[in-house]
C-alpha cells in the first residue's frame, strides 16, 4: 500500500515537474489564435512550426546557444576545478582560516546582485574583458564559487577520514590516498557542482546583459527576451519555441552525466 | 591534485580566452576610418525591428563614415543596463528609451542637451506637447531638451463589431467621441446574458487611471511653492469612481478582469465574453494577429469627459553626454525619426507618431485596424501631469498601485482611497523635496 502511495507521490511531481515544459512545446506549436483561445488544449488543434521559424529566422539562436554553451561549460569546469582543492581544504584542516573562509563564503552570500554590478563592470573594463565570454566566464566562476565550496565541503566531509587513514596504513602517501581513495568517492559530488554551475551559468542573464554589449557576443538569455516588450506583453509563440530550444543543451548535458549522480557509493566503507 | 587543478584551471581559462573572441573596445579612429555609433534600440515586434534595422541600413548606405551598429534590447531590463554603461563609461551612443526614464538620466548629467542642435525641419515636425515629454532639469539648475520624442500611446476602446452592431448603439467617431456618460450607457446596453460590456484589466492601474484622468482635468499632483503635494479632489475622483460604478454598481464590467494585465482580456473577448476592452493603440497588434478569422473588431476613439485630453509620455532617441561622436549621433537622430521614417516605427510598433509629417502619411490613416482612429487620438495627447513628478515611481509601486487596487476591489471608499493617496503619497514625494 505505502508503496502505491509512494509512487502516486513519484508520480504527482513528475507531473508537477513535466507540466511547464510539456505546455511550452504546447505553445511552440499554436497558432497565434489558438493561443489567445478562451478554452485552451493540450494538444494544439492545427500544428504548425510557424513559430520555430521566426525564432531562428530573426535570430540567431544557434550562435548564441554555441556561445551560451561555452560559457557554461567553462564556467562549470573552471568552478569544480577552482573549488574542489579548496574544499578539500576546507573540509579536512581545522583552523582559524576555515572559520574566516567559511564565514566569508557565507557573507558573499548577503550581497545582492544589483549592488556589485556597478564595481563589477568597472573591474572588468579596467581588465579589458567587456565585451567578451571569458570576462562573463569569469563573474560566472566568482559567484558560483561560494556555493560551490559549500557543497563540495559537505561532500568531501561525508568521505570518512578513516578511509584515508587506512590507505595512508598500506603506505600510501596524502597525494596517493587523495587521488586514489578521496577522489572516486567523490565523483557524485563533482557531478552535482558541475550540474550546479552549469545550469547557473546556462540561465545567467543579468551578468551577461551588462559584460556583453556587442551583438555577436550575446548569449542565449539575452536572445530570448528580445521576443518580449514591455510590461509583460510577448510574442508568446517565437518565445515558447526558441524557449523550448534552449532547454535542449541543458537536458542533453545532464542526461550525459547524471549517471554518475548517485551516492551510497560509501556504504559500508566504514563500520560504525 | 592541487597542481592538476591549477593547469586546469590555467587550461580552461586559455580556452575560454580563445573563444571569447570579441574584442574590447572601438578601432582607433584614424583618418579615413568610418566612425562607429552604437545604437540600442528596444523595437520588438517583428515589423517593428525590421523598419529600424531597414532605416539603419539606409543610414549606413547613404554615411560611409559614419556606420552605426544596431543593438537589440529589452524594455524590461534597459534602464538597469543603461545605468551600469554610464557608470562605466561604456554607453551606446543612442538608445531608444522612454521619457520617464530620461528624467534622472538627465540630472545625474548621463544625457547630451539636444536643443540648438537638431534640424529646425525636425524641431518644428514635432509638436510642442512632445517636446515637454523630454525636457527635464538637467542637474545645474537649467532646463534641456534629454531626447527626441517619437512614439506615443493614446488609450483607445477595443470593441467586438458584432455585438455593438446587435445593441443598436452610436458608434463614435473621431469628430464624434463618446462622452463617459454614453460609454456607460452602451456598457449597460452590452452587458446581457454571459457577456460584460466592458472589461478593465487593472493589474497596473495608475498610468491608465492618471492619464485618463485628465478628461475631467484631475491631474494628481500640484505645485505650490515648490512643492510638489498629491491630489485628490473631485476632478480626479470622476475617472476613478465612473470605473468603479462599472463594476460595481451597474456591473457592466467584469470583475474577472480586475487582476488582468492588459492582453489578458483578449481570450475572453474574442469569445465575446467583453465586448469592449479599454487599451492602449498597441494592443490593435494582438487583436490583429490573434483574432479569429470570422471576428470583426472596430478601434473607439478616446473618451471624453470635459475634454478629450490624455496625458502621454513618449517613447525616445537620446544621445548619451560620452559619446565621442555627438555629431554624428545627432545626425544619425535626425535622420533616424524624419517624417518618413517614424511613419514606418509608428507602423511597425502600432503607435502614434510625433512628426506631423509622419501623421498625415496614408500608411497610418488607412480604416484597416482602425489606423485612422488611433492616429487621429494623437492631438488629444498632452504631457502626462506625473512625468516631471520627482518620486513618482515610489508613489506609483508603494502607495497608488495597492490602494487603486483594493478600491477597484471595492475593498475601500473612494474617499478611503483618496485619503490614503494624499497622506501616504505626500510623505513619500517629501523625502524626494528634501
Amino acid at each position: 500500500m505505502s508503496r502505491i502511495l509512494q509512487y502516486a507521490a513519484l508520480l504527482a511531481y513528475l507531473v508537477f515537474l513535466g507540466f511547464p515544459l510539456v505546455w511550452l512545446l504546447s505553445t511552440a506549436l499554436k497558432t497565434p489564435q489558438e493561443m489567445a483561445a478562451l478554452d485552451p488544449s493540450w494538444i494544439p488543434r492545427e500544428p504548425t512550426t510557424a513559430n520555430f521559424a521566426a525564432a531562428f529566422g530573426e535570430q540567431d539562436l544557434i550562435g548564441a546557444g554555441l556561445r551560451s554553451l561555452v560559457v557554461a561549460l567553462a564556467s562549470a569546469l573552471l568552478t569544480v576545478a577552482v573549488a574542489l582543492p579548496a574544499a578539500y581544504a576546507l573540509a579536512r584542516y581545522r583552523g582559524v582560516l576555515k572559520r574566516i573562509t567559511l564565514g566569508w563564503v557565507l557573507v558573499s552570500q548577503v550581497f545582492p546582485f544589483i549592488s556589485i554590478i556597478i564595481p563589477l563592470f568597472l573591474v572588468m573594463r579596467e581588465l579589458g574583458l567587456v565585451n567578451t565570454l571569458a570576462g562573463l566566464v569569469l563573474v560566472h566562476v566568482t559567484f558560483t564559487l561560494p556555493f560551490a565550496l559549500w557543497m563540495l565541503q559537505g561532500y568531501v566531509r561525508s568521505v570518512p577520514r578513516e578511509l584515508e587513514e587506512a590507505a595512508a596504513v598500506d603506505g600510501a602517501g596524502r597525494m596517493r590516498a587523495i587521488v586514489k581513495v578521496v577522489a572516486p568517492l567523490l565523483a557524485p559530488g563533482v557531478v552535482a557542482t558541475l550540474l550546479f554551475s552549469f545550469i547557473s551559468s546556462w540561465n545567467e542573464f543579468l551578468f551577461a546583459l551588462v559584460v556583453l554589449k556587442d551583438p555577436d557576443v550575446m548569449t542565449l538569455p539575452l536572445t530570448l527576451v528580445r521576443f518580449t516588450g514591455p510590461e509583460g506583453v510577448a510574442r508568446l509563440g517565437p518565445l515558447a519555441a526558441a524557449s523550448l530550444m534552449a532547454t535542449i543543451p541543458s537536458l542533453v548535458f545532464f542526461a550525459i552525466i547524471q549517471r554518475r549522480l548517485r551516492s551510497g557509493l560509501m556504504a559500508g566503507a566504514v563500520k560504525g | 591534485m592541487r597542481i592538476t587543478s591549477a593547469l586546469a584551471a590555467v587550461a580552461v581559462l586559455a580556452l575560454v580566452t580563445a573563444c571569447g573572441g570579441g574584442d574590447t573596445g572601438e578601432p582607433p579612429g584614424g583618418p579615413g576610418e568610418p566612425v562607429k555609433l552604437d545604437f540600442l534600440s528596444l523595437a520588438w515586434q517583428k515589423e517593428s525591428v525590421a523598419a529600424n534595422k531597414a532605416i539603419v541600413e539606409e543610414w549606413n548606405k547613404a554615411n560611409p563614415h559614419i556606420q552605426v551598429t544596431y543593438v537589440q534590447g529589452s524594455w524590461d531590463n534597459v534602464n538597469d543596463q543603461l545605468v551600469t554603461s554610464f557608470e562605466g563609461g561604456d554607453a551606446p551612443d543612442v538608445f531608444h528609451d522612454d521619457s520617464p526614464a530620461l528624467a534622472g538620466f538627465a540630472a545625474k548629467g548621463y544625457l547630451l542637451d539636444l536643443e540648438g542642435k537638431l534640424p529646425a525641419a525636425l524641431r518644428n515636425d514635432i509638436p510642442q506637447a512632445a517636446w515637454d515629454t523630454v525636457t527635464f532639469d538637467d542637474g545645474n539648475g537649467g532646463q534641456g531638451v534629454f531626447g527626441v520624442p517619437f512614439l506615443q500611446e493614446s488609450q483607445v476602446i477595443i470593441a467586438n463589431k458584432k455585438l455593438l452592431d446587435e445593441a443598436g448603439v452610436r458608434i463614435p467617431t473621431p469628430a464624434e467621441p463618446w462622452t463617459w456618460d454614453e460609454f456607460a450607457e452602451a456598457s449597460r446596453k452590452l452587458t446581457k446574458g454571459d457577456t460584460y460590456g466592458v472589461a478593465w484589466p487593472m493589474k497596473s492601474p495608475v498610468n491608465k487611471v492618471l492619464n485618463l484622468a485628465l478628461n475631467f482635468g484631475g491631474t494628481f499632483f500640484q505645485t505650490a511653492g515648490g512643492r510638489t503635494t498629491v491630489k485628490v479632489g473631485p476632478e480626479e475622483k470622476e475617472v476613478l469612481r465612473r470605473i468603479h460604478d462599472q463594476l460595481h454598481k451597474d456591473r457592466t464590467a467584469d470583475p474577472a478582469a480586475l487582476g488582468m494585465g492588459t492582453a489578458d482580456p483578449l481570450p475572453g473577448f474574442f469569445a465575446g465574453k467583453h465586448a469592449m476592452l479599454p487599451a492602449g493603440v498597441y494592443l490593435r497588434q494582438q487583436v490583429a494577429e490573434q483574432a479569429p478569422d470570422d471576428f470583426a473588431w472596430v478601434t473607439l476613439p478616446p473618451l471624453k469627459g470635459t475634454t478629450s485630453h490624455q496625458g502621454a509620455v513618449s517613447q525616445t532617441l537620446s544621445v548619451s553626454a560620452d559619446s565621442e561622436h555627438q555629431e554624428q549621433a545627432v545626425a544619425f537622430v535626425s535622420f533616424f525619426l524624419n517624417g518618413r521614417n517614424q511613419a514606418r516605427l509608428a507602423k511597425g510598433d502600432w503607435l502614434l507618431p510625433t512628426s506631423r509629417e509622419a501623421a498625415a502619411d496614408p500608411s497610418i490613416n488607412g480604416e484597416e485596424d482602425g489606423w485612422d482612429v488611433a492616429t487621429a487620438s494623437a492631438k488629444d495627447l498632452v504631457v502626462a501631469p506625473f512625468l516631471k513628478v520627482n518620486g513618482y515611481d515610489e508613489w506609483k509601486s508603494k502607495v497608488a498601485t495597492p490602494v487603486l487596487q483594493e478600491f477597484f476591489a471595492n475593498k475601500i471608499s473612494l474617499d478611503e482611497a483618496a485619503r490614503r493617496l494624499v497622506d501616504e503619497g505626500d510623505k513619500v514625494l517629501e523625502r524626494y523635496q528634501r
